[in-house]
């Protein structure tokens, strides 16, 4: 197959990218400038979002597949490099993958005249060493250049302008995972998996309260949220259901009432809320959403990269009022505060960290407004205290 | 920690030879030099445990760069430590799916069972804990515990307390880096 055939399968599947924002791979592709050389490939394996372990999963069971998806894509891009930037946590999976790459070079597979033809291409597994933000495509840019992994200002986008100043596509594990089957069986064959809007399979990674917490791969745009969590044993200890997050720690809320939803991009964020990254997360009757929504928010503040202004000092200040809350010290105008905090905060920051601190928090507010208005100069967290007088 | 540090750098290098044999492959390994210098720090954490001032400076020569360069990335990451820590890094998640499932009670058993608060470390010097860290990819099986490179999960007090013996047990008693982790 040529490069140009491969892309045509891509883009006959219709794949859309898994690592958070579902653009279409075969879209990000185009947009690489014609003739401009060397480019670059970069493997977005900075798995880090809250509730998501599906990338570890692949890259765990499925090194070779995964490896091959790199290399169909790196053929594809005609790049002479393929860089895996994994996170630093996961340095058994680095090490593991790093015996599949020189697996991949023996076979030759990757190195030098790849299978006989004139290309070259270059497969170096890089570690990171703890910062979600280099999950940002162009903090990961900067990581692997050396620096201090900080998001860079687009555009220029990285395909046209990326790593070393070169033309760099960044694509996400499970994306990439996808292409052995797309280029053996055929695009359509892929996106009739699932529907024209969300092609293709995909894996969630459920977790939190339910009964069986793991990855499971469905049919997008087919499957509802109520059958993925039914997959996963349905809500633990016979509890029933309070809230759910469709895509991981940076997403918003959804309710019970969203569990016929399909797993479909369109319809959940009609619903207000994304399939992002792809983690359902799963909380009972008993949770409070005041403590769910500072977790995320000690999260966002603790890895927050410093560079902007609203989202240094916005996190800071969102972390020290929502501790103050679920200790039931807070006042009603602190509680108004917070809101105000994250308005400033939401699409002000220079990367989507600083939106996303706010995203859960407020729809919470929205979604349960008593529950963080009862909070309010409690004294403690009323919901604990209500599961103590009970016990 | 097998060789002494040296103040000056002049003659006598902090990294064996092992470490600066990585970090030559490393530079000669990307396009740009500049981008070794992530794994130039993890050899040298590799090797002694933390980044001394002294590994900085040679990491920062090899490569071609200032020394505050050098400085500069590694106190960006949370994984590169600045001081020795315990021979056993334990990280416990308490993100959303973790805090779901009973993390903060496993964090508060860990600090009982080693007598050390969040950030802290023992002091006969084996495990360092840490309770404030990134999700750790782990959801589904939480809650649970990295002890080095490898996750345990789904632990209660009880599988909690068998892990650290287990590991205290496999663990020579000699301070500095630990070439497993």
């Amino acid at each position: 197959m040529t490069p140009e055939a491969i892309a045509a399968e891509v883009k006959a599947s219709g794949l859309r990218g898994r690592g958070g924002a579902g653009f279409p791979t075969a879209a990000k592709w185009s947009f690489l400038p014609q003739g401009v050389f060397p480019r670059y490939l970069c493997v977005n394996a900075d798995e880090s979002e809250p509730g998501c372990f599906k990338d570890r999963y692949l890259m765990e069971e499925f090194p070779h597949q995964f490896l091959e998806g790199v290399l169909i894509s790196a053929y594809a891009l005609q790049v002479s490099h393929a860089f895996i930037y994994i996170r630093g946590e996961y340095r058994a999976q680095r090490q593991l993958l790093e015996r599949a790459v020189a697996e991949t070079y023996q076979a030759g597979y990757a190195g030098r005249g790849i299978m006989g033809r004139e290309w070259d291409c270059e497969l170096i597994v890089h570690g990171g060493a703890g910062a979600y933000i280099c999950g940002e495509e162009t903090a990961l840019l900067d990581s692997l250049e050396g620096l201090r992994g900080q998001p860079r200002l687009k555009p220029p986008f990285p395909a046209v302008k990326g790593l070393y100043g070169q033309p760099t596509i960044v694509n996400n594990v499970e994306t990439l995972s996808n292409l052995p089957y797309i280029v053996s069986e055929g695009g359509a064959k892929y996106a009739a998996i699932g529907t024209p809007g969300s092609p293709g399979s995909r894996l969630f990674c459920v977790s939190g309260h339910v009964e069986r917490p793991g990855n499971y791969e469905v049919a997008l745009g087919k499957t509802t949220i109520g059958e993925l969590l039914g997959m996963a044993g349905g809500v633990w200890r016979g509890r029933s259901l309070k809230a759910l997050q469709p895509g991981g720690g940076s997403m918003q809320i959804l309710g019970p009432e969203h569990l016929d939803l399909p797993l479909d991009f369109k319809a959940v964020t009609d619903a207000g809320s994304a399939l992002g990254a792809g983690a359902l997360v799963v909380m009972d009757e008993t949770t409070c959403l005041v403590d769910v929504s500072m977790r995320l928010v000690d999260f966002y503040q603790h890895e927050s990269c410093g560079k902007c202004v609203p989202c240094r000092e916005g996190t800071y200040f969102e972390s020290e009022l929502m501790h103050r809350l679920e200790a039931g010290l807070a006042s009603e105008a602190e509680l108004a505060t917070l809101a105000d905090i994250c308005a400033s905060m939401d699409g002000h920051c220079f990367c989507v960290l600083g939106d996303t601190a706010t995203w859960f928090v407020m729809s919470a507010y929205k979604m349960f407004p008593e529950e963080f208005r009862r909070h309010c100069g409690a004294g403690r967290c009323p919901i604990r205290a209500d599961q103590d007088r009970a016990a | 920690m097998s060789e002494a540090p040296s103040a000056s750098g002049s003659d006598t290098w902090v990294l064996n030879a092992v470490t600066r044999e990585r970090i030559r492959r490393s530079r000669a390994l990307y396009p740009w030099p500049r981008s070794a210098v992530l794994p130039a720090l993890w050899a040298v954490q590799d090797q002694l445990g933390f980044l001394p001032p002294e590994g900085l400076v040679e990491v920062a020569a090899e490569l071609g760069l200032q020394p505050a360069e050098v400085e500069a990335v590694s106190t960006f990451y949370s994984m590169y430590f600045q001081q020795q820590p315990g021979r056993h890094l334990i990280q416990v998640c308490r993100n959303v799916s973790c805090g779901l499932r009973g993390a903060d009670q496993l964090l508060a058993d860990l600090e009982n069972l080693l007598q050390v608060s969040d950030g802290q470390t023992t002091e006969d010097g084996v495990f360092t804990l840490e309770g404030t860290v990134e999700c750790l990819g782990a959801c589904g099986g939480a809650p649970m515990m990295q002890v080095d490179r490898l996750s345990y999960e789904d632990l209660d007090l009880e599988g909690a307390r068998q892990v650290l013996a287990q590991i205290r047990a496999a663990s020579s008693s000699a301070p500095g880096a630990n070439p497993d982790a």
